[in-house]
């Protein structure tokens, strides 16, 4: 079956600096794909550059096809159909994604007069069934209110009201849940997972938590330096992660059952993309590595079904992390 | 939200207030008018009646009250010079000096922020750098030596228009470009920077995300949110209409309020100047008050606050 959403080889710069540097995914109808990785990583950059949304001074190049069709360098007027209509996005900072000075209304319904067939009447009813979908108390009466008088958790329903209001099949969540409580946080979540059932919607959950990612999501890639360094079903990467550097990120967690162990942090920090290590960026900081990491990046490649890793050093990563298990 | 009217008003009172009182008191103590009106050789005795006359004999504060009865009968005081009553003197001029603020404002705004959106919404290309050398050349060189500058070109080397006078349509072309070209300038700066930093806001990404076309984010996004900085700048600008022209007038001899009070501060005709300075304040607090309101009318968020308050 072919994938909804194909990305190939994307690599975006900004002045002459690579922030983005040859990302391959494949997202399936209704599927949920978890994005992880430190901030800077490149997954914000990844959804931003498929919809063509980064400032003009990015230099984006690949392929991102929708249901085959080629998005990179689609006139305007293509784009502005997919965006919204067919694929969503929520952002993390739901304070200022809303406009300040319009009301929930306008909104609300430009989003539906954009991506709907309905008129008069019919618009401002379908507004408030998006409201009441997403939980927002007296959704008629709010409706004329505006972004100021709404909580944080409320304005990110209103965001994701806004984002079904297209029926999209694909909906990007960059970072959903981060400017939020502990307890918003579940509940936003709890209605994205809803409503990714009911309208069976694909998700691509951004995040750095990989808690969030894990309960949320069919399958996660993770992200490194502007690439994907390993790809795989979360049971599986929570369970056995290959990768040295998603070991380093589940290796921090706290495990919830078990015996308590100390938490491991990666050591040194992520490279400046002015200063990319030649070879496997994740290198300087790896305990794995060897002379040839520093000799080319490595691409992705299958280790099983439906899992990929981007190491050269896979097969001895993975013993050494059954090593470690086995004392 | 009466409240806050009130309060706002009560404000913009106390402003009047202090401008007159800092008026009439910096005035009184940096010159004699009986010399200046009637010159260093008048005898004594001419100069004694003429203080006595004209109350100058009182001490300040006496005097002070005594201005301020006087205004709350709305007797403005008369002019030392002819005896005529200051606010009269000043109403005849007021038409001639709005002959060239009035336009002048009209061509600022439909300069200014037009080119400022533009040079926004092109930022960094050649014509976003145009515009802003344009405009830093336009706010930096003073308005005098613009309007030299303009007469030197269009009066004495092309001789197209007059240099100076009142006498035609033709006499207001030169002062009117000078007026509109630095005000436009400023404008164009300041709607430039309120645009940048509402395009770089989230809403804005959201509105693009979810399908709005480009065009329609600028005007239904963009500018709504822009208007609310660009507003102060431009209320600034109502405020001067009355006495924004002061070096043009002079420069081009034009017979505006702006020349009155420049001959009435040399003359130290305290009645005329308190006139043209109490007119003044009130137009630019009324300007700031519209401002005040305009605002709460632009932005929800201070509407809010504006009730609570």
């Amino acid at each position: 079956m072919s994938p909804l959403v194909s990305i190939q080889g994307l690599s975006v710069a900004f002045n002459g600096v690579p922030v983005l540097r040859g990302v391959d995914i494949a997202l399936g109808k209704g599927e949920a794909l978890g994005l992880v990785g430190e901030s800077g990583s490149g997954k914000s950059v990844t959804w931003l550059a498929a919809l063509g949304l980064l400032p003009r001074h990015a230099r984006v190049s690949g392929s991102v096809r929708l249901d085959g069709r080629e998005l990179l360098g689609a006139p305007a007027t293509e784009l502005d159909r997919v965006r919204g209509g067919r694929v969503a996005m929520i952002f993390q900072d739901p304070a200022s994604a809303l406009n300040p000075v319009l009301t929930i209304r306008k909104q609300l319904c430009e989003a539906l007069a954009l991506h709907r067939d309905l008129q008069g009447e019919a618009v401002k009813a379908e507004a408030k069934r998006l409201l009441d979908l997403v939980g927002i108390p007296d959704a008629a009466r709010r409706l004329s209110a505006y972004p100021h008088e709404f909580s944080g958790g409320q304005v990110q329903r209103i965001m994701i009201a806004m984002a079904l209001a297209g029926n999209p099949d694909v909906l990007i969540a960059d970072e959903p849940t981060t400017a939020l409580d502990a307890t918003i946080q579940a509940q936003i979540l709890e209605l994205l997972s809803t409503i990714r059932r009911e309208m069976s919607m694909a998700m691509v959950l951004i995040s750095h938590d990989l808690g969030v990612v894990a309960e949320n999501c069919d399958r996660v890639a993770v992200m490194y330096a502007g690439r994907i360094v390993e790809q795989a079903p979360s049971n599986q990467l929570f369970a056995d992660p290959v990768h040295p550097y998603a070991q380093g990120l589940i290796g921090a967690l706290p495990p919830l059952d078990g015996p308590r162990r100390r938490l491991t942090a990666i050591p040194g920090t992520v490279p400046d993309p002015a200063h990319m290590p030649g070879g496997c960026a994740f290198a300087p900081r790896c305990a794995l590595a060897e002379e040839a990491c520093g000799l080319g990046a490595p691409s992705l490649a299958p280790i099983a079904n439906d899992r990929t890793v981007a190491c050269i050093r896979a097969e001895a990563s993975r013993r050494a992390l059954l090593g470690i298990a086995a004392e | 939200m009466g409240r806050y009217v009130a309060i706002r008003i009560g404000r913009a009172a106390l402003t009047i207030v202090l401008v007159v009182t800092f008026a009439f008191v910096v005035l009184r103590l940096s010159g004699d008018p009986a010399l200046m009106i009637l010159g260093p050789e008048a005898p004594p005795e001419v100069i004694a009646a003429f203080r006595k006359a004209w109350g100058l004999d009182d001490p300040i504060w006496l005097q002070y009250l005594d201005y301020f009865r006087a205004i709350a009968q709305g007797e403005l005081g008369r002019s030392m010079r002819d005896g005529r009553p200051a606010i009269q003197l000043v109403l005849e001029r007021i038409p001639a000096t709005l002959a060239l603020t009035l336009p002048a404002f009209f061509f600022k705004v439909a300069l200014g922020v037009p080119a400022g959106i533009y040079a926004a919404l092109h930022r960094g290309s050649g014509i976003d750098r145009a515009v802003m050398m344009t405009a830093v050349a336009g706010f930096t060189v003073p308005s005098f030596v613009l309007a030299l500058l303009l007469v030197l070109v269009f009066a004495v080397q092309l001789g197209w228009l007059p240099s100076g006078g009142q006498d035609s349509w033709r006499h207001a072309i030169l002062p009117i470009v000078t007026l509109s070209l630095g005000g436009a300038a400023v404008l164009a700066r300041f709607t430039r920077s309120a645009m940048l930093e509402v395009l770089g806001q989230p809403y804005i990404r959201t509105a693009s995300a979810k399908g709005v076309p480009w065009r329609k984010v600028v005007t239904s996004h963009a500018l709504p949110n822009a208007a609310i900085p660009t507003v102060t700048i431009l209320g600034f600008m109502v405020g001067t209409l009355i006495a924004g022209a002061v070096v043009v007038e002079s420069v081009f001899a034009w017979p505006g309020v702006g020349r009155l009070l420049v001959v009435a501060v040399a003359n130290r005709d305290l009645a005329v100047v308190q006139c043209i300075l109490l007119l003044v304040a009130m137009t630019m607090v009324t300007s700031n008050l519209i401002v005040d309101f305009l605002y709460g009318f632009l932005d929800p968020r201070l509407r809010a606050k504006g009730a609570h308050a």
